[in-house]
């Protein structure tokens, strides 16, 4: 067999789900060292695509091959001895183990046949560490590791059990800029080693700098298959959602205004108890948008909970106008006039099993017009829902629908339009647009900067820098719980950016 | 470099804050053999006493050890066991009345021993296939299927005791498993008295040190674990979770049947109702104190003996207890002491202990 045959052909797989169908007649080939991109929005059916091939799920119907033969992937351990490695979203990784028990899990070197050869283990660590330049120490604790070595190890992990085909599953997700250069070093060594990769991925950027070929899926079929050299963002944008993208977010020039939110030298801890946000200091003005990013994890959590009242300050303190809301009951800073678009909308933003009618007053049930002393009027909640249903274009099938079952554009538009219509001063958005697709970033963005340009302060707080850049006017970086650097948009590049969010001082 | 590392690997793994709290029941059973030592010193020489103590702790601590063995081998695969004390008291009763029926059909006390010890297991595996089979297969919420089991060993073997009255003479008495001697240790003046234990005490020293092989040095262990902190990791890795999960589930309940043969078969040949007395929830307290380690728990159960332990010896050295410690004369008192001391030992006072990540969460492919 050459070098240029399918080392995996994926014919007419069809998988339904309850009510949708998830990947419909899919086809796509894979040749042995070739960087395939999967591009596609959130619910476009990558992951159902990978997922099959790995064999988590069963197709409805179609075929696979590897290596030009039929085969049936009923589990991964089948899809493991065909040699087909996954690298998921979320690492599977188990973080008390070491970096060596984590890789050789589940095919461990053995003495005496039940005995767990620890130095063996250790020692095929190093040597397919050395081999592909992955850089990890064997006996660390994966719990004590940064996310991009964790995704090294799981790399490691597939070339441990020989794979020869590798899946990507939106791996840059959790990475600085700088950690994400340092994956494509690594994908493109490994192809040129001949592993054949597939990245799944909805950032256009990335697919373009990285991939040999892009395949383009949208509502569950192949829309398009593209060379990285032969088309150019806006064009790859606008096949994965089906129409024009305004990829830019339209705004003029901020007109500051008067302070609104100062926050002085404020401290607060994690959930374990250790200092997670150390001393910052930073002023909001109305009408403007400062942007806080950072890699995860360095604060930014903690620095939106103590701002909006979930979480105490340790020290330092807030004032919103003029008047203190450190450690005030959260309803009383809501009172004041801030907004909060909480990082994880499932379980801080919206109570999921609730009709949307009732997540839209979750902040404002218990004032008139929609309460009567203890008594709810439930005539006015409706009023209320229908109509911010069509302001903000809430795609749901009624107002009465449970809000877990909307996508989670949806779910965010509630959230938006529940924390918009009340009269606000300050609004503070927390990763607005995790996990959204093209669409409905492209919404959000624009009423968050319909706010800014009315008068509100917003302090977006984002891990992702297109977003920063696309909408800030000022850009923090938290590195460490400390706010290491705050710079104008103009002088904030992306490269710079990632060095202050790395914590390399200028 | 290679072994620098494993040994500092090795030490992450044992948890830092444990040594303190080793040395800290360390201190107490110590305290407690002190307090015994000063009443009965007037009547007996401390040598004497100190050995007898820890012989007591030992022996006292074998249905600790053993349930918290069996707790460690279902929660380390990501199982939460509260049924230790109805697997404990099932089997405790059904090696009972298996020893009584043997006797009774003409079988020799150590053939009926024998018989009573194989169902007392036998029936700790049972319930502890239905924990698995409610827990694992039907994803009940594990303290329910925990407490089911609890509820049902309480109820069927105290109505089943009500309906087989045994009148205390028409049955002979099997008796109970014989004193072992360990060759040359048991010889050593004094100290040997601690060397003279029962099978089942033995036993569950023996498994202490057996699950600690298993769940740090083999396959079995490293994938048990993985179950536990992280099954979906597992999963993905080819590691059959349900598998894991029964398999470990139906060793600790073997282990728990082991503890409920010694309330009856090595213990005293006899069983009343609820005779288990809380043992299998100390178990369990001693499996959080120990942070889910088979040493760790072996200690905790040790410390809970300990004070058992003293109790016992109070009794025997009643009348010595000197006037103003009249207090330790009341056995309410002293038999608070276990109770109290897992108070203390769970409420975290002693340092937080890590449960396994997924422990109680049911696992859904």
């Amino acid at each position: 067999m050459g070098s240029s045959a399918n080392v995996l052909e994926v014919r007419d797989v069809c998988k339904r789900f309850p009510g949708v169908v998830a990947n419909d007649h899919v086809s796509l080939e894979l040749k042995r060292g070739e960087i395939l991109a999967l591009l596609g929005e959130n619910g476009a059916g990558k992951t159902t695509l990978m997922n099959i091939v790995y064999g988590l799920h069963r197709p409805d119907e179609g075929q696979i091959l590897v290596d030009g033969s039929q085969v049936q992937i009923k589990s991964p351990g089948d899809a493991v001895r065909l040699g087909i490695g996954m690298v998921h979203q979320h690492f599977m990784l188990v973080p008390v183990f070491s970096v060596a028990e984590n890789v050789v899990l589940g095919v461990e070197p053995r003495r005496w046949r039940a005995v767990f050869d620890q130095a063996k283990a250790r020692a095929r660590v190093r040597e397919l560490s050395q081999r592909y330049g992955l850089e990890v120490d064997p006996d660390a604790l994966v719990k004590d590791l940064p996310v991009g070595v964790q995704q090294r190890i799981e790399i490691i992990k597939a070339l441990y059990r020989q794979a020869k085909i590798l899946i990507l599953d939106e791996p840059t997700a959790v990475l600085t800029p700088q950690e994400a250069d340092d994956l494509f070093r690594i994908m493109r060594q490994l192809a040129a080693s001949g592993v054949s990769i597939i990245f799944i991925t909805h950032k256009l950027r990335e697919v373009l700098a990285v991939a040999d070929r892009i395949v383009v899926l949208r509502g569950g079929r192949v829309v398009g298959t593209a060379s990285p050299r032969e088309t150019d963002e806006a064009a790859l944008a606008a096949m994965m959602v089906g129409r024009e993208v305004i990829l830019k977010v339209e705004r003029g020039p901020a007109h500051p205004g008067a302070p609104v939110l100062a926050v002085h030298d404020l401290r607060a801890a994690d959930d374990r108890g250790l200092l997670a946000l150390d001393g910052v200091s930073f002023t909001v003005h109305a009408g403007e948008v400062l942007g806080i990013a950072g890699v995860q994890g360095n604060g930014q959590k903690e620095l939106a909970e103590t701002l909006t009242g979930l979480r105490r300050a340790r020290g330092g303190r807030a004032e919103l106008l003029g008047h203190e809301i450190t450690n005030r009951p959260p309803r009383q800073i809501i009172e004041a006039g801030t907004a909060h678009i909480p990082e994880d909308r499932q379980r801080h933003g919206l109570v999921l099993s609730y009709p949307v009618a009732d997540n839209l007053v979750l902040s404002t049930y218990y004032l008139p017009p929609f309460a009567h002393g203890p008594l709810i009027d439930y005539s006015q909640v409706e009023e209320n829902a229908r109509a911010r249903v069509r302001e903000f274009d809430v795609r749901t099938p009624s107002i009465y629908t449970r809000t877990g079952g909307l996508s989670g554009g949806n779910q965010q538009k509630v959230i938006v339009a529940r924390e918009f219509s009340r009269p606000i001063k300050l609004l503070i958005a927390d990763q607005p647009t995790r996990g959204l697709d093209v669409g409905s970033i492209e919404y959000i963005h624009s009423r968050i900067i319909e706010k800014r340009d009315a008068g509100c302060a917003v302090l977006l707080i984002s891990a992702e820098l297109d977003e920063i850049l696309a909408l800030s006017d000022r850009i923090g970086v938290l590195y460490r719980g400390r706010l290491v650097a705050v710079l104008s948009a103009a002088e904030a590049t992306k490269e710079r950016l990632g060095l202050l969010m790395a914590g390399v001082a200028e | 470099m290679g072994s620098g590392s494993a040994a500092a690997n090795r030490l992450a793994r044992g948890k830092p804050h444990n040594y303190r709290r080793l040395a800290l029941i360390a201190a107490i059973i110590v305290a407690l053999a002190g307090v015994t030592v000063l009443v009965g010193r007037g009547r007996t020489s401390p040598a004497v006493i100190v050995a007898s103590f820890i012989a007591t702790t030992l022996a006292v601590a074998t249905p600790l050890t053993l349930g918290a063995l069996s707790g460690i081998y279902c929660e380390r695969a990501g199982v939460v066991n509260i049924a230790i004390e109805g697997l404990m008291l099932g089997a405790a009763f059904f090696g009972f009345m298996a020893t009584m029926y043997a006797r009774k059909a003409g079988l020799p006390s150590e053939a009926s021993l024998l018989v009573g010890l194989g169902a007392a297991l036998l029936t700790g595996l049972l319930l502890s296939l239905l924990h698995a089979v409610l827990s694992i297969t039907f994803r009940v919420d594990q303290v329910i299927s925990g407490t089911v089991i609890n509820i049902l060993a309480i109820g069927l073997t105290g109505y089943l005791h009500q309906q087989m009255v045994f009148s205390g003479t028409s049955a002979a008495s099997a008796g109970v498993l014989p004193t072992l001697r360990i060759p040359l240790l048991a010889d050593i003046p004094v100290l040997g008295k601690v060397f003279q234990q029962q099978p089942i005490a033995i036993t569950a020293i023996v498994l202490v040190l057996v699950t600690h092989l298993v769940l740090y040095r083999t396959i079995w262990g490293l994938r048990t674990r993985a179950v536990g902190e992280h099954p979906r990791a597992a999963d993905t890795v080819g590691i059959n979770v349900a598998r894991t999960r029964y398999v470990n589930v139906l060793i600790g309940g073997l282990i728990a049947g082991l503890g409920g043969a010694y309330f009856t078969i090595e213990s005293v040949p006899n069983f009343q109702p609820l005779m288990t007395n809380g043992r299998g929830f100390i178990a369990l307290a001693a499996v959080i104190f120990g942070n889910w380690t088979p040493l760790g728990a072996w200690a905790a159960a040790l410390l809970f003996g300990a004070a058992q332990a003293l109790q016992i010896n109070l009794q025997f050295y009643a009348d010595a207890i000197p006037s103003g410690l009249d207090f330790l004369r009341k056995s309410q008192i002293v038999g608070m002491v276990p109770y109290i001391l897992t108070m203390i030992a769970i409420s975290g006072i002693m340092g937080r202990s890590t449960p396994p990540a997924a422990d109680g969460q049911p696992y859904e492919k």
